[in-house]
C-alpha cells in the first residue's frame, strides 16, 4: 500500500517537474510577448496542478490535505484571471501580436 | 524523500529561467509575466520544502503568499495602465 502510493506520487511529481521546466524554457526562447504568455500559462496550470496532486498522496493527517486542496483551488481560480488581465492590459497599450501573413491558396 | 529533492530542484531551475526573462525582456509586460511566474513557483517551493523537512505548518505561508501575489500583480497592472491606483475624487 505504501509502495503504490509512493509510485503514484513519483509519477505526478515527475510530470509536474517536466511541465515546469518546459514552461520555463518556453518563456526564455519564444520571440514575442504573446507566445511567452502561453509558456507562463502552461507553468501555472499544468505544472502547479500536477505538483500539488503529487503531494496530496503523501499526507499523513487530513487537515494537511484540506490545506493543500485550498491552495490548489485558489491557484486554479487566480492564474487564468491574472493571465487574462495581463493580456488585456497589453492590448490596450498597443502591443501588437505578430501575425502570420502568408497568403493562403 | 528523493522525490521531494527532484521536485524542489526543478522548481528552482524554473525560477532561475524566469529571472533571466525578467532581466532581458524589452517591454514592461515581459517583466510582469516573469514576476507572476516567480510568485507562483515560490508558493510551490514552500509547499515542497514543507513536506521535505516534515514541518507541515509551512502550508499556511504558501496560502497567504499566493493571495498577496495575485493582489500585487493586479495593482501593478492598474498602475501601469492608468498612472494611479484608483479613481480620484474631484
Amino acid at each position: 500500500m505504501e509502495l503504490a502510493l509512493d509510485i503514484v506520487s513519483w509519477i505526478f511529481l515527475i510530470l509536474g517537474a517536466f511541465f515546469s521546466i518546459v514552461g520555463g524554457i518556453g518563456i526564455v526562447r519564444f520571440p514575442e510577448f504573446f507566445s511567452r504568455l502561453h509558456g507562463g500559462g502552461i507553468t501555472d496550470t499544468m505544472g502547479a496542478g500536477m505538483l500539488i496532486i503529487g503531494l496530496l498522496f503523501q499526507v499523513k493527517h487530513p487537515l494537511v490535505g484540506v490545506k493543500l486542496m485550498m491552495i490548489l483551488f485558489f491557484l486554479i481560480m487566480t492564474s487564468p484571471a491574472s493571465c487574462h488581465a495581463l493580456a488585456k492590459s497589453a492590448i490596450s497599450q498597443n502591443v501588437k501580436p505578430t501575425l502570420d501573413d502568408r497568403k493562403r491558396k | 524523500m528523493l522525490m521531494f529533492y527532484v521536485a524542489a530542484t526543478s522548481v528552482l531551475i524554473t525560477i532561475i529561467l524566469a529571472m533571466i526573462r525578467a532581466m532581458l525582456g524589452p517591454t514592461v509586460f515581459d517583466r510582469v509575466l516573469a514576476l507572476n511566474m516567480i510568485g507562483t513557483k515560490t508558493v510551490l517551493l514552500i509547499c515542497v520544502i514543507g513536506f521535505l523537512t516534515g514541518r507541515t505548518d509551512f502550508l499556511d505561508l504558501a496560502l497567504l503568499y499566493s493571495l498577496m501575489n495575485f493582489i500585487g500583480m493586479v495593482a501593478l497592472l492598474r498602475f501601469s495602465e492608468f498612472g494611479s491606483f484608483g479613481q480620484e475624487k474631484s
